[in-house]
């Protein structure tokens, strides 16, 4: 951990400290166990990875995070206090901002609309206020070139762009908003590998920056490139929970793929 | 597309990759054009086959045939970019009339009590609407069905009770009365030409509304609800909040068209207003409005009613049998869902320049 915290060290947010902490933390939902005795710390400065098949339980996981379904077991403590969101809004306040794989943005609506949902720039207070439509088309574009997204046009429906680009829209929106915590949904899974690699190459600059960043995935190559800590999930339960120094990308990949063959084939389609 | 795709990490601070899209993209992305387009066809079309339409005074009945239909289907324009549907919209119409008429009436009370009443007793039932389409997740389609059955009956049933018929009795002899006759149902003359009010009022609720879409907090959020709910509420836009609101908005405005309808004639037919939900809607699909909810604009719905009116007076101007305006207008809405696909596809596709 340290090491990679010595690279990366940021004079804000103090790096190491440690942002959202879970203890024993599990979800019920009815009779269905979704999650069970999850024990996880998220670090500003650090990219924590989650890993999993489908079902391994890395939604249910971030959607306690995100404030979509609240946990039932174990302690969930955001800076040091305990909490249980009932909302996302509650989650954003805390400052947990969450980019999801698919329901990131809405397609129909400009570039600049999407960027500023739900946090307007207005004049005057309340759901009536003005909207400040110049101030916001500025401020997106400069902030979406900062971190080199350049869009044709900042008025064209955002389901123009291509999915990198929607994921790097969403990921700067989060930035942009004081975000200190940012959990990816799955970031890359939908992606080619010239926009994984954009894509890869933002979660490493909202690392450095020192926030706290959960990148969840099923593609231990990707983790790999980005992540301090790793933690494996298999039917609700984590399997592995590992930093850095103490794992290689081998053990990641048969942990993942859940056996040897399948590390074999994964060696090879790495090719 | 490619272009699009080979975003270099680090861009140029210069707005040299900028484009600005040709005048014809942008105004095709636009929701109320193909209204704007058809309405202009349709009414060069009128000004040619019924000579009686060509004269300032008949187009002002057809902007107040348009109002009447007009005022509603800003609401309800609005309710379907938030992704929603309001099968009661026509029936609370009618439901406001008569409890303003059967109440003040019976029990003698001044009938500006009464319109507040019956304010208050439309936007509950605007709440109930979306409350219970937020709360039960069971599609807006089938609860305001529900609503929409239950008005209906309740209609005809209360005022048979309370008055012995199927009409409310003449209210224009009650205290209050003059009032809101002024501000519901009057008009007055510029030259030869009668203005309705409501015309008037239409036009300031169509501004209001584009306002409030366009240029306001909210009406982000409304089209962030209605393209995609998940989407809004994760980035904390308060989903179930907006929904509520515009299923208010809804009723609200039946209520004004209510008392527009109750001060006009002084007495309604418990009956009056079914099948008037459906011409709220087609005027905001022929307007441009996404059946799915998130693309539309108030301008275009307000088109759509101008649609309307135009088509269900000029049909009479022009000497024709007036039972084929519901034919004409199934074959609008076809056309207009048929282009706002087209569009929606044009807007939507990857832009390449």
């Amino acid at each position: 951990m340290t090491d990679t915290l010595a690279e990366h060290a940021d004079p804000e947010l103090s790096s190491g400290e440690p942002l959202i902490e879970m203890k024993d933390v599990g979800k019920t939902y009815g009779a269905i166990r979704a999650l069970k005795g999850i024990n996880l710390t998220v670090r500003a400065g650090e990219v924590t990875c989650v890993l999993g098949d489908n079902g391994a339980g890395k939604s249910t996981l971030i959607k306690i995070m995100a404030g979509l379904h609240p946990h039932n077991e174990g302690t969930m403590k955001v800076d040091g206090k305990e909490v249980s969101f009932s909302s996302p809004r509650e989650s954003l306040d805390h400052g947990i901002a969450t980019v999801y794989q698919d329901l990131a943005v809405v397609s129909l609506m400009e570039v600049w609309r999407n960027f500023f949902l739900g946090s307007e720039l207005t004049s005057g207070k309340g759901p009536f206020a003005t909207l400040r439509i110049a101030d916001m088309k500025r401020i997106a574009d400069e902030e979406l070139r900062k971190m080199g997204v350049v869009v044709k046009d900042i008025n064209q429906p955002i389901g123009t762009l291509s999915g990198g680009q929607r994921q790097c829209v969403a990921i700067a929106r989060a930035v942009y908003f004081g975000a200190r915590v940012l959990i990816l949904d799955e970031p890359t899974a939908a992606l080619g590998v010239k926009q994984s690699g954009v894509v890869l190459k933002y979660t490493a600059a909202a690392r450095d920056a020192g926030l706290g960043v959960v990148f969840i995935t099923h593609n231990p190559h990707h983790a790999y490139l980005v992540g301090n800590h790793f933690v494996i999930l298999k039917l609700g339960q984590a399997v592995l929970d590992k930093k850095r120094a103490d794992v290689g990308l081998d053990e990641l990949t048969r942990q993942m793929a859940g056996g040897d063959e399948l590390t074999e084939l994964s060696h090879e389609l790495q090719k | 597309m490619s272009q699009t795709t080979k975003t270099p990490p680090s861009a140029p601070a210069e707005a040299s990759n900028r484009v600005t899209l040709g005048w014809s993209n942008r105004l095709l992305a636009r929701p109320e054009v193909g209204a704007l387009v058809a309405a202009i066809v349709i009414f060069i079309f009128f000004l040619i086959v019924a000579p009686a339409f060509r004269s300032p005074a008949s187009f002002f009945t057809v902007l107040y045939q348009s109002s009447t239909i007009g005022i509603v289907a800003v609401a309800v324009g609005m309710l379907m970019i938030g992704g929603e549907f309001d099968l009661s919209a026509g029936v609370i119409v009618t439901t406001a009339g008569l409890v303003n008429a059967m109440f003040c009436y019976q029990l003698g009370i001044n009938l500006i009590v009464g319109a507040v009443l019956s304010l208050v007793f439309s936007l509950v039932i605007g709440f109930l609407n979306g409350y219970l389409v937020v709360r039960t997740g069971i599609p807006s389609f089938l609860i305001t069905l529900g609503t929409f059955f239950v008005l209906q009956g309740a209609n005809l049933g209360v005022t048979k009770l309370v008055t012995g018929s199927v009409s409310t009795p003449n209210i224009n002899q009650m205290q209050g009365y003059s009032t809101l006759d002024a501000i519901f149902a009057s008009s007055f003359k510029i030259g030869t030409v009668t203005v309705e009010i409501t015309v008037l009022w239409w036009f300031l609720f169509v501004a209001l509304s584009a306002w409030i879409l366009q240029r306001t907090r909210i009406g982000n959020w409304i089209y962030a609800v209605g393209g995609n709910a998940d989407s809004a509420r994760a980035v904390g836009v308060p989903v179930k909040a907006v929904k509520i609101g515009l299923f208010m908005t809804v009723s609200f405005l039946g209520w004004f068209v209510g008392m527009h309808t109750l001060y006009k004639f002084d007495t309604l037919q418990a009956g009056n207003g079914i099948g008037n939900e459906f011409l709220y809607i087609i005027a905001a699909v022929v307007g441009g409005t996404l059946l799915t909810g998130g693309f539309g604009n108030a301008i275009g719905v307000a088109i759509g009613a101008f649609i309307f009116g135009m088509t269900s007076l000029c049909i009479v101007y022009a000497g024709w049998d007036p039972n084929w305006f519901r034919a004409f207008l199934g074959v609008m809405l076809l056309l207009a869902v048929m282009v706002n696909l087209y569009v929606k596809r044009l807007s939507t596709a990857r832009k390449v320049g």
